[in-house]
């Protein structure tokens, strides 16, 4: 088992892909001859040459809609956009066509296109540089949506996503690419439905995903040292469409629920897990479940003003321990 | 040409006019419902284009005045008139209904109601064809008012950037929905707007067949063989509304009557009577001939199928196997 970096991860998808499938190809800005703003498709070029790893122009909108289109008739893109906001602009043919042409020709047309965008807040690169739209995207029906946490979910997810026919967005995360993680050597998927259970628990369940996984699993470890709370924290890591036995299979054990995201709280990640809670396991709960998420701002400049903005460790532990009386 | 062909040709032009009067009458009589864009006054141009193309095989898109692309291409009239009554044994199995009509067996690719959203696809496609080393090309019929969205623009730029085999034909017919062309955009030339982007380009009169068969043909061969982007504008008229709920308001009685001088069924017609290719009566049997099909047969069919199960509602959002890997 190798550690490798959360960008390694996904490298070594794209390589192993191409190189099974030379029906596999990567566009982006900037993917080729730069090597990726995150490296994540460094040595590609040079490997695959210019038809199947394309430095695109500055025309999101449109390099997803080739995208889409290659992948309508047998061809398996990987399309990078380079941060999430960018992502707005690809939204038409994200939404109008990806994912809803299977549907739309009644199960004529399949669409196995891969979306790959880094998104969340990093250091202060301000608002248009800063957004968190797992919202947006798991509102689309027909979508399929995932977020990994991890390298080895970096690698798998895109393994699981390139062979998938239904288009598939992956959001990853700005400030992860040189976390470090193991990564089996041999050949895995991690599947593209389902929730993981990351530190098993008795008390609440904490629910996360992407890097609040990480705040997640470092509020669990203070909680249990600290306070003797034993929290479960789940990884969500499919977001569309959501594991809602999974959900609440963890809430009727532990009676206590707490989501934390790094996006704003109003229609989100959030509101969804807290609406199947109290769809599934009302009478299970022993307490009101608690979002714990990002103001409903723009991403401010300033540093102080960012890291207001945004939740961290401790105010999973606050929440928890306020939920507890402790 | 010789006569066989002059008559079938001339058939199929009638047919498409009979066809979409067929489609205003059943919607009229809520057979249809939806939104309803007919092609009456524009049929010499996907015929003619498209009989110069290798129909099947050369992947065809358009937007969404659809029914006769879809039909030129090889689409069975039944499986369209039965899409349009929302029926199971539609071409998109009565989920797509007039705008999405989808045929990927002959390489029909849709019917999209975004306008300028099949520029992209169509490029897609073409990706698709150069990464398999394949000899189809790309064939996307557009509207003038396509042209003025981002994606023309930048698919222009991507296609000929790429060498990508696409066939660009802009049904110019001087209406952006109910705007006059010199209302909305500077250049009314469209063929001239490709220009800065390095794509060969031609104009020519979209009502008299032949002389779209003759400028299609050095168009088809000029993509097939050069393996580069063509952009071919036909100067045409709609005779009726944009849609069915369209009262024409803003186009002169004396304009659309001077168009209707210019029908290309007329202009057909009289051009092969002249050559005593056909009859007056032979004319009109046909007609006779055309009317009873569409009735006896497709729009017999259309009322006698069935409708899609409401068990079967939630099928095709995804592929079945979706989550699948490895």
């Amino acid at each position: 088992m190798a550690e490798l970096m959360y960008w390694q991860g996904i490298l070594r998808a794209h390589d192993e892909e191409m190189a099974r499938d030379p029906l596999v190809f990567a566009m982006g800005e900037d993917i080729g001859v730069a090597g990726g703003t995150y490296k994540a498709t460094s040595g590609l070029f040079a490997k695959y040459g210019e038809q199947r790893v394309i430095d695109t122009p500055i025309s999101e909108n449109s390099y997803t809609g080739i995208g889409v289109g290659a992948a309508m008739v047998g061809a398996r893109p990987i399309v990078e956009i380079m941060s999430v906001n960018f992502a707005w602009l690809a939204m038409d043919q994200l939404m109008n066509n990806a994912a809803k042409i299977h549907y739309m020709s009644g199960g004529r047309i399949r669409c196995p296109f891969v979306m790959r965008v880094p998104g969340g807040t990093a250091h202060q690169l301000g608002a248009q540089h800063s957004a968190r739209m797992e919202k947006v995207f798991m509102g689309i029906s027909g979508l399929r949506v995932v977020t990994p946490a991890t390298p080895r979910d970096a690698y798998g997810l895109l393994k699981s996503a390139v062979r998938s026919d239904d288009p598939v967005v992956i959001i990853e995360h700005e400030s992860m690419y040189n976390l470090k993680g193991e990564v089996p050597d041999e050949e895995f998927f991690t599947p593209l439905e389902g929730v993981e259970i990351m530190r098993p628990g008795k008390d609440v369940s904490i629910f996360a995903y992407n890097i609040s996984v990480h705040w997640a699993l470092d509020a669990a470890k203070k909680l249990a040292s600290e306070y003797g709370i034993d929290a479960e924290v789940i990884d969500l890591r499919a977001l569309k469409p959501l594991d809602r036995a999974g959900i609440a299979a963890s809430v009727c054990k532990t009676h206590h629920a707490i989501i934390v995201e790094e996006d704003e709280a109003p229609v989100g990640v959030g509101s969804e897990v807290m609406a199947i809670i109290n769809e599934e396991c009302f009478f299970d709960l022993d307490a009101a479940p608690v979002r714990v998420h990002a103001l409903d701002i723009p991403i401010p400049y300033n540093h102080r003003l960012e890291k207001a903005a945004i939740p961290n460790a401790g105010d999973v532990i606050a929440a928890v321990r306020k939920m507890f009386g402790r | 040409m010789d006569a066989t062909d002059q008559k079938r040709l001339l058939r199929e032009m009638l047919f498409a006019r009979r066809f979409e009067e067929r489609c205003a009458e059943a919607y009229h009589e809520r057979q249809i419902g939806g939104f309803l864009h007919l092609y009456p006054g524009e049929e010499a141009c996907a015929i003619g284009v498209l009989e110069k193309a290798q129909t099947g095989s050369d992947y065809v898109v358009t937007g969404y005045r659809d029914h006769i692309h879809a039909l030129k291409s090889g689409m069975d009239p039944k499986a369209l008139m039965a899409e349009l009554f929302g029926k199971e044994a539609g071409c998109s199995k009565g989920r797509g209904g007039s705008m999405h009509l989808f045929d990927p067996d002959v390489h029909f690719m849709g019917g999209y109601a975004l306008v300028g959203g099949p520029f992209p696809l169509a490029a897609g496609f073409a990706k698709a064809i150069q990464l398999r080393g394949g000899q189809e090309i790309s064939i996307c019929f557009l509207g003038d008012g396509a042209n003025n969205q981002g994606t023309f623009h930048e698919t222009m730029n991507m296609a000929s950037l790429w060498n990508l085999p696409v066939l660009f034909i802009c049904e110019n017919n001087l209406y952006g929905i109910g705007t006059a062309i010199e209302r909305s955009t500077v250049e009314i030339n469209q063929y001239k707007r490709v220009a800065p982007y390095g794509i060969e380009a031609a104009q020519c009169d979209g009502q008299d067949i032949d002389i779209v068969m003759a400028h299609a043909e050095k168009a088809v061969n000029y993509v097939r063989e050069q393996r580069k982007p063509y952009f071919l504008e036909l100067m045409t008229y709609r005779l009726r509304g944009h849609s069915m709920s369209d009262s024409g308001a803003y186009r002169s009685k004396e304009e659309v009557e001077e168009w209707a001088q210019r029908d290309p069924i007329g202009i057909y017609k009289r051009r092969l009577v002249e050559a005593g290719v056909v009859t007056e009566d032979e004319f009109h049997a046909m007609d006779k001939a055309v009317q009873d099909e569409i009735e006896n047969e497709v729009v017999r069919y259309a009322i006698e199928c069935p409708e899609p199960r409401v068990e079967d509602v939630t099928r095709y959002v995804y592929t079945e196997g979706g989550n699948n890997h490895g």
